[in-house]
């Protein structure tokens, strides 16, 4: 096995934004455009001082709207990149994760979020972007956004973040919070061969046969990088499969139709959640990231107490995993949502229970749910 | 018309992408012929060649051109660009945008990759307005001139564009307008040669929008404006060299130097692999 210097295989202390840095080299990345920011900036300091060891580009960017062009255009090129940011640097990134939908570039977002609106809370922890993460681009689409609950995490969702995202040619987002990422834990990095590294469909036809975004049946058409002799050609406006403009209700209806089916069709793959003692549980903790954590003791303790509690936790949260929240609602009788915000993933809850059960809101903000907290509800709730 | 006849510049055109959108008299289409041409002349192999815009009228030459084309959202053709050229230094990079998207909106992308001297190829239209929108004012709009949204004279101090790619570290800046057919081209190929950030703004007429509102006349007028008011003056210092509504154009190559680019600069521990 020969040593490549991108893959630390072996065990680590790491935090959770260093992980997810050595997640991105493992599975690939070379090319990290970003803008410093609390509480993601190490993130950008171990690309900057790991890309070089490793053949890559670490360019910081004069702000986060150049950043998200620079990713777009370095895996344009055929490189896998990523760029980091919070809350703020989000916002501004909107603009072109649009793009990069349309343009169907593949690329990983990572969003360690702290509090909001506008400047916030930037050194605490925060759920708040979540909705954004999913409608914060104007226009119809569907996202694919992961939510990791611990370093090792960080960096097995880095390398799943990448392999989402070359597969079906989309920016993948890693939706964490400031807890998990200035957490540091034990990581494992497994060797070369056992990590999965997917890379972007490429054209099979001759150039002069090549047609831009011919899916073939697929909702996944292959995709042709800069330089490979396909003369490539894309806009951000509505196109044909031809990738030219095209200004027709016609046009439109069908490839937005196609960008969102390529997603919502393969929820099978894209969708995870983790299941804790579910089986007869008549109380559900639904629960992403840092305060699935405190869910986990929230759920022994109760039944501890005889009180039959379980824990679906999200690993994937969009798109959503509709199917499974309302099988849940139909066995529990109340499910409890634990967020870092005002109450943004229960709306989603509440929606596809469909009123099958009670749904309770833990709304905390700049703070992570202790267990007790979590627990106290369960107690108390009235069916 | 005859479809089995082959211009001269088709390899380098996507034909069945014709007729253009631009209007009578508009200075993209000679602009575009001279991009296509120097690339022609240049000997450069097109399919190592990448072209890549904004947002606007001179944002679709992308859209026309047979090589790889990328035709990006507005102001960000210079960040996308340099991502494509970082992540592949064999690739000749221009990036063909106008005005309003390239000093407007775009401004603060276009004075940083030119601190950072990262090797694109920056090629500017600047019609003094916003005519994709129908003739709004912008960062050029010259002092007094009228526009959809200046009805009264654009009372804004405009943008000397060669003065702020000069002194934002671009290696080499000329100016041309679209009359300058022959200069243009050959500075186009000179800069496909020169290593590092390259600027080439073109003066350009907007008879529908900017020429009408502002009684500079048709097209074919406004190149008689620039064949009577052009002075090529190779060299002078470009903060000498601003533009307003009814005075001289002046023209020329302005900077030329060399200096270590991004790439040239970046540590290197290890060749990719």
């Amino acid at each position: 096995m020969s040593h490549d210097p991108a893959i630390r295989t072996g065990e680590h202390f790491l935090n959770g934004d260093e992980a997810c840095a050595e997640g991105a080299l493992a599975c690939g990345c070379r090319f990290f455009a970003g803008y410093p920011i609390t509480p993601a900036t190490e993130i950008a300091e171990t690309m900057s001082r790991r890309l070089p060891e490793v053949g890559g580009v670490y360019i910081q960017m004069e702000d986060e709207l150049a950043s998200m062009n620079a990713i777009l255009g370095a895996s344009s090129a055929g490189v896998k990149a990523m760029t980091s940011t919070s809350g703020p640097g989000f916002s501004l990134m909107m603009e072109n994760i649009g793009l990069g939908i349309m343009m169907e570039i593949p690329c990983v977002v990572v969003n360690i979020q702290r509090g909001g609106p506008s400047t916030g809370l930037p050194t605490m922890v925060g759920q708040q972007d979540m909705m954004q993460a999913r409608w914060g681009s104007h226009g119809d689409y569907e996202m694919i956004a992961l939510c990791p609950w611990s370093p090792q995490e960080m960096f097995d969702f880095a390398i799943r973040a990448f392999n989402l995202s070359e597969k079906y040619r989309i920016p993948v987002l890693i939706m964490a919070d400031e807890v998990v990422g200035h957490m540091t834990e034990k990581v494992v990095i497994p060797p070369k061969e056992e990590i999965i590294r997917l890379y972007r469909k490429k054209p099979q036809v001759p150039s002069n046969e090549y047609i831009m975004y011919e899916t073939n049946g697929s909702l996944v058409p292959p995709m042709a990088n800069a330089g490979d002799g396909y003369k490539v050609i894309t806009t951000g406006l509505t196109h044909n499969e031809q990738g030219y403009p095209d200004m027709t209700a016609e046009a439109h209806e069908k490839l937005i139709t196609r960008l969102c089916n390529k997603i919502l069709l393969n929820k099978a793959d894209i969708v995870e959640v983790e299941e804790r003692e579910l089986s007869d549980a008549e109380v559900v903790v639904v629960a992403y990231g840092s305060p699935a954590r405190s869910a986990v003791l929230a759920i022994k303790k109760a039944r501890e107490q005889g009180i039959k509690a379980g824990l679906l936790r999200l690993r994937t949260v969009w798109p959503f995993p509709e199917a499974e929240i309302l099988k849940l609602a139909k066995q529990a009788k109340t499910i409890i949502v634990p967020e870092i915000n005002k109450g943004q993933i229960v709306r989603e809850i509440e929606r596809c229970a469909k009123g099958n059960c009670e749904v309770i809101l833990i709304s905390k903000l700049a703070l992570i749910h202790t267990p007790d907290e979590i627990l106290e509800v369960i107690k108390n709730r009235r069916l | 018309m005859n479809h089995n006849e082959v211009h001269p510049m088709d390899r380098l055109i996507r034909a069945d992408r014709m007729p253009h959108i631009w209007c009578p008299g508009c200075g993209l289409g000679t602009n575009f012929t001279c991009f296509l041409e120097a690339l022609n002349q240049s000997g450069l192999d097109p399919d190592k060649n990448v072209i890549v815009s904004g947002i606007g009228c001179t944002g679709r030459v992308p859209g026309y051109t047979n090589i790889d084309s990328y035709h990006t959202t507005h102001g960000r053709a210079i960040p996308f660009a340099t991502g494509l050229k970082l992540a592949n230094p064999e690739l000749t990079v221009t990036v063909f945008s106008g005005d309003g998207d390239l000093f407007a909106i775009g401004g603060n992308h276009f004075i940083h990759a030119a601190r950072r001297n990262i090797d694109l190829k920056i090629i500017c239209v600047n019609n003094f307005n916003y005519g994709m929108t129908g003739g709004q004012f912008g960062c050029t709009t010259p002092l007094g001139a009228k526009t959809t949204t200046s009805p009264y004279g654009n009372y804004e101090h405009p943008f000397n564009l060669v003065q702020m790619a000069a002194a934002s570290g671009a290696v080499y800046v000329a100016r041309w307008t679209s009359l300058h057919v022959r200069r243009l081209t050959n500075s186009i190929k000179e800069t496909f040669a020169k290593k590092g950030f390259t600027f080439i703004e073109i003066i350009s007429p907007c008879p529908v929008s900017f020429g009408r509102r502002n009684k500079l006349g048709e097209g074919l007028d406004e190149m008689k404006y620039y064949q009577e008011n052009s002075v090529i003056k190779h060299g002078i210092d470009p903060n000498e060299a601003d533009l307003n509504l009814n005075g001289k154009i002046i023209v020329g190559k302005f900077i030329d130097i060399d200096k270590p680019t991004f790439l040239d600069n970046q540590p290197k521990l290890q060749t990719p692999d």
